[in-house]
């Protein structure tokens, strides 16, 4: 077979974008698993009598309320105010920490305070992977992606408000009652 | 390996590599990433052979070489164990069979993300490069076993409690990074990249079990992740997720408050799905093997895809069978040792259905059949002892013995690894247009099945006697007769003869790739549609200008009425052979 | 054909190996002989499954292989013989499944009245805890461990003060009186495992874990460790004596309390060796600080490695046959890289323990003065 004069014809971008879309939901349901296994543990760890609550540095009112705004612009396809915003949140989280290390509470000795950095930097290492992806769209910003973004952005979100709420309410007098365990 | 390349090359993702590097190397075609994943599976593999053979040296012949001291024996157990369930089987299923058939076999040009594609195949040789590291960092390598337990594992008296473990975690993060990669490609190509005519309902059983094992792979990773980045904290950073207060040779240690059975419990809610991973993709593709070299049609098409399925969702409520002794509320193990034997009538099932196959067909014993005859006995064997350590109270004088390594050997280590085999005798021909030598094939699959079978059905009793596991001696003990020591000195024999006949596979693999007798396109007459491509091997975008359409499921064999004793699955709808009415459309 | 005929060897040479093999389950010394029972249920059900599919296979294989003329059949399903089949395996699993659980139910649920035996789990040793007199077990935590308190008991505890302690790797127990073995570790995953008595459960350090049985025949019975614990894991071996109760009762009469260990090494600090030497001092603290008390004795006994008592100038030989003093030189040597060399008689597994040149210094020391000038 001569295949000299043969021509592969490129997906089209409608195509492309539905992979897109299915490869990101499949994303999202692994990162799903990823942190639902996390705050499984979280619950487990903090039955145990070495837990004491940490109270939430009120940064982190801050850093929601920039998130919440960062969906917000990407619903309404403004990719760099979006953007922004993530990067804001990035930082006021950081500034959070700032806060929590000044109060003593570090990542040794109390595990409700291992279990806030590490599940706030692995959630911030998911939006700075987001904002990777931002900047790829950045060069191609059709509909399709951006509505994208704004799902990573959405579900992000989310994730935080239940990362937030569990630090704030799954204390570890909570975590005891469900796991049975007696104070 | 001969690659067309079109003189009017299109946009990025369909641009026909030039180069030798962007043929070769960086290639985001799925069939050389799937040999890529291939080679490099087999060759870390051939390290794990050669660990085992070390460990057997130890094992028969106790203290004649003195160089396999304690501290190394451990190391090797544990290099090994993690070395064939992840880096081989793991790899080699999703990333190599994988990314070879899926876009073949489901009618796509490649994979739907073929840049991450390429990225996953590097990230999972980087893996493999860190895990080797291991062997060459202070102290070498974990010596923890392949389970990586705490808190003995980051503890002194445990080999590589200071580097070795750290390497190990890192790299198993990067290959869980690869997996994703690799995952969501699989998942994404199967649900979207689909050619015209094929349904869900007419894809090959291949890539159910592989599509399947992949969305096992992307759900429980992650719980390894999560216990990976936890135990690397607990090591590097003095967290106590899993370290309670202990004092280890003599030292109160800072850690207190933390769970190792937390440990346990991501671990197995991770581990038990992966032994699925491997044995799903295993159970597609052998039923692909039985339906072509027995010229039928695979028995009870959808019910083997209910099985899958069913397989797969149950194995996620299972993993506490490998906790039964563990210390764990011991009323779980009402729960565990239920799910588990439910676990065992889908797997039952597909076992009648595939000697129903075989029932009333035309058996050709071509390799690839030898091979797939041997899993059959050895699955069985294996699937049967995983009924007495599946019910708890049989499980607990056999938990830590002989019995659960004699058991997973066969059914993870023997069982798919004779598909492994039974595949690559048989997609060989596509990937390279040259069949592998029949007569190495044949000595290359006796002494494999015979040996492995005479190496793992005796152990058994080994473990019923009682003989522990992860030892690295059994000296003076007066319930352990001498016929046991005798045996163990067998065993090693056998296994030094079983790896070297190995290397007789890898001589074939390489010599026939370039001097194999030429194969047609479709050799074994096989009506699935990776044989259907224009050229063989396969070019870039597979299937020429035009994407196949497709009438019929993949096993159109032996129809009555037909010319040939198949169809093949894009030949015209005229031609017959459609799959059994179901009462609705697939 | 010869895949059909091995296939068939091979089936017939796994039932026959079953029947004659020398290798069995230990004979049953406990009440758990419902295990055993199980244990064989499981084996002829899966037994009949495996001899008739393989069996059928082996069939299959001859009938239906290819040959000149013949052709396979049509035949992509039959629901209702898949129904069958789903059916059959069913009640097979269930027959399985139902006699495990029972068995079960009873394993979770110790007799009330059974003796309490606290199994220590250390690497590499096992110790032992029998309540006193006042039927209670003290309570216990690692900031207690020391080498003079190694089971972690809370000496203001009242409870504990009467708790008779055993150390030894030696156990006894009473014929016919069930036994509910409380199990912890000092320090990582262990694992307590007699297989006569068929019970045993993994030690979880930070945890209490346990399980029960009856010793029904009297006798002395192997114990292993069954939960990799590090290098010296197979080595972590101990003794069950099962005897009369009398006999046991004579023997834990002679056992020593908690009380009286306390006292014994205050009586030792009290008169210890070289009193007055810095140096020494300083070693005899190293020694129980870094943990070598744990498996070296200063009273001539072995625990795990060579006792320090007259260690010290002595001939000791090696693994591969060559001798060596004991000198200075040697001991620095030796604890700086002890894997470097094997002490015949001995396992290899002594760790590598952080010490500074001066801590090295005082602790040879401590070792020389506990031999005779």
């Amino acid at each position: 077979m001569n295949t000299s004069a043969v021509q592969l014809q490129a997906p089209d971008e409608a195509t492309r974008e539905r992979a897109l879309s299915a490869g990101l939901w499949a994303f999202l349901v692994v990162v799903t698993s990823l942190f639902s296994l996390f705050l499984t543990a979280y619950v487990m760890r903090l039955s145990s009598p070495d837990a004491t609550a940490v109270e939430m540095p009120r940064q982190l009112w801050i850093s929601t309320s920039v998130l919440i705004l960062g969906s917000l612009m990407m619903h309404r396809r403004q990719l760099n105010a979006g953007g922004a915003c993530a990067m804001g949140f990035l930082v006021a989280q950081w500034w959070a920490w700032q806060a929590l290390q000044a109060e003593h509470v570090v990542l040794t000795g109390n595990p409700a305070a291992s279990f806030f950095y590490l599940l706030t930097a692995l959630h911030g290492l998911h939006v700075a992977g987001g904002l990777v992806a931002w900047a790829n769209v950045q060069a191609s910003p059709t509909p399709g992606r951006i509505a994208m973004c704004a799902r990573y952005w959405d579900y992000l979100l989310m994730l935080w408000i239940v990362l937030f709420a569990a630090f704030t309410w799954i204390t570890p007098e909570v975590a005891r009652v469900i796991c049975g365990v007696s104070p | 390996m001969a690659y067309v390349i079109p003189t009017r090359p299109d946009d990025e993702s369909h641009h026909a590599p030039q180069s030798f590097w962007t043929r070769y190397v960086w290639s985001q075609d799925h069939k050389v990433i799937a040999v890529q994943y291939g080679c490099t599976a087999i060759a870390v593999g051939l390290v794990g052979l050669v660990l085992s053979n070390l460990m057997r040296l130890q094992l028969g012949f106790p203290g004649e070489f003195a160089f396999i001291n304690a501290e190394r024996y451990y190391q090797f157990v544990t290099m090994h164990g993690m070395i064939m369930v992840i880096y081989l089987l793991t790899a080699l299923f999703l990333g190599g069979f994988g990314n070879y058939l899926i876009p073949l076999m489901v009618g796509a040009r490649d994979m739907v993300f073929p840049y991450l594609n390429m990225l996953s195949f590097w990230f999972y040789l980087l893996s493999v490069v860190v895990l080797i590291a291991s062997f060459f960092v202070p102290g070498g390598p974990t010596g923890a076993g392949w389970t990586l337990y705490p808190p003995q594992a980051i503890l002194p008296g445990t080999p590589g409690h200071d580097w070795g473990i750290i390497v190990m975690l890192v790299s198993l993060l990067i290959f869980i990074v690869a997996a994703t990669m690799g995952g969501l490609n699989y998942v994404t190509t199967v649900l979207q990249a689909r050619c015209e005519g094929m349904t869900l309902l007419r894809m090959p059983l291949s890539v159910w079990g592989i599509f399947t094992a992949t969305i096992l792979a992307l759900l429980a990773f992650p719980a390894l992740f999560v216990s990976g980045v936890m135990m690397l904290f607990d090591k590097v950073l003095g967290t106590s997720f899993f370290m309670p207060s202990l004092v280890s040779m003599g030292q109160l240690s800072a850690h207190q408050g933390g769970s190792p059975l937390l440990f346990q419990h991501l671990f197995w809610f991770f581990g038990h799905p992966e032994v699925y991973i491997v044995a799903l993709p295993a159970f597609g593709i052998v039923s692909d093997l039985i339906s072509v070299h027995a010229r039928k049609a695979i028995f009870g098409y959808r019910t083997m895809v209910w099985a899958i399925v069913a397989i797969g969702g149950l194995s996620f409520v299972v993993w506490a069978h490998h906790m039964f002794v563990s210390g764990m509320n011991p009323y779980f193990g009402f729960f565990f040792a239920t799910s588990t034997l439910i676990i065992a009538v889908p797997t039952a099932i597909k076992v009648y259905n595939w000697l129903l196959t075989l029932w009333r067909g035309d058996i050709h014993l071509s390799v690839p059949m030898l091979f797939a005859l041997a899993f059959m006995l050895t699955f069985l064997l294996g699937g049967l002892t995983g009924l007495f350590l599946g019910n708890v109270s049989v499980d607990i004088p056999l938990s830590g013995t002989y019995f659960v390594v004699a058991h997973f050997h066969m059914v993870m280590g023997v069982a798919p690894l004779l598909v492994v085999f039974g595949g690559i005798y048989h997609w060989f021909p596509k990937i390279t247009g040259r069949m592998l030598d029949d007569r190495l094939g044949h000595l290359h699959f006796w002494v494999t099945f015979l040996g492995t079978y005479a190496i793992f059905f005796p152990m058994h009793y080994l473990g019923l006697l009682g003989m522990p596991r992860r030892y690295h001696h059994f000296t003076d003990y007066e319930f352990i007769p001498a016929s046991a020591h005798a045996f163990n000195a067998w065993i090693t024999v056998i296994a030094l003869i079983v790896g070297a006949v190995q290397l007789v596979f890898v001589f074939n693999l390489l010599w026939s790739a370039f001097r194999g007798r030429k194969a047609g396109p479709n050799p074994w007459q096989a009506a699935s549609l990776e044989w259907a491509t224009p050229e063989t091997p396969p070019a870039h975008g597979n299937w020429g200008r035009d994407l196949p359409v497709v009438h019929r499921w993949a096993y159109a064999y032996s129809v009555p009425g037909a010319p040939r004793d198949f169809i093949a699955q894009d030949a015209p709808s005229k031609d017959g052979g459609a799959e059994p009415a179901y009462g609705g459309s697939p | 054909m010869a895949i059909a005929v091995v296939l068939f060897i091979v089936v017939l040479a796994s039932l026959l190996f079953h029947w004659l093999t020398p290798w069995w389950v230990t004979p049953l010394a406990s009440n758990w002989g419902r295990m055993d029972q199980t244990l064989w249920i499981t084996f002829l059900i899966t037994g009949i499954f495996f001899a008739v599919v393989s069996l059928v296979l082996v069939w299959t294989l001859w009938r239906y292989r290819h040959r000149a003329g013949h052709k396979a059949a049509y035949e992509p399903d039959n629901p209702r013989l898949e129904r069958w089949l789903i059916g059959i395996t069913t009640v097979g699993i269930v027959g399985l499944l139902a006699p495990g659980l029972v068995v079960y139910a009873d394993y979770v649920r110790p007799p009330k009245d059974a003796l309490v035996l606290e199994v220590v789990g250390e690497q590499w040793q096992w110790r032992f805890r029998f309540e006193g007199a006042d039927g209670r077990l003290g309570g216990t935590d690692a900031r207690f461990i020391s080498a003079e308190n190694p089971f972690g008991l809370d000496p203001t505890d009242a409870r504990g003060l009467d708790d008779i302690l055993v150390s030894g790797n030696e156990v006894h127990m009473p014929l016919n009186r069930p036994v509910h073995v409380l199990a912890r570790s000092n320090d990582v995953l262990h694992d307590f495992y007699v297989p006569p008595f068929r019970a045993r459960m993994n030690i979880v350090p930070g945890q209490v874990s346990s399980f029960w049985f009856t010793p029904t025949v009297a006798g002395r019975y192997e114990s292993m460790c069954a939960q990799l614990c590090g290098v010296g894991h197979p080595n972590m071996r101990g003794i069950v004596v099962v005897e009369p109760e009398p006999a046991f009762r004579a023997w834990l009469g002679q056992q020593g309390t908690f009380t009286a260990a306390l006292a014994a090494a205050a009586a030792a600090k009290a008169k210890a060796p070289a009193g007055g030497n810095p140096l020494v001092d300083q070693g005899r603290a190293l020694a129980g600080a870094k943990g070598c008390v744990a498996c070296h004795s200063i009273d001539g006994r072995t625990i795990v490695g060579p006792t320090w008592k007259g260690l010290f100038g002595k001939m000791e030989t090696m693994d591969d046959g060559t001798t060596a003093r004991v000198d200075e030189d040697y001991l620095r040597n030796f604890i700086r890289n002890p894997t470097a060399r094997s002490v015949k008689g001995y396992p290899p597994v002594m760790p590598k323990v952080e010490l500074t040149d001066p801590e090295l210094d005082a602790l040879i020391a401590y070792i020389k003065a506990l031999a005779p000038q």
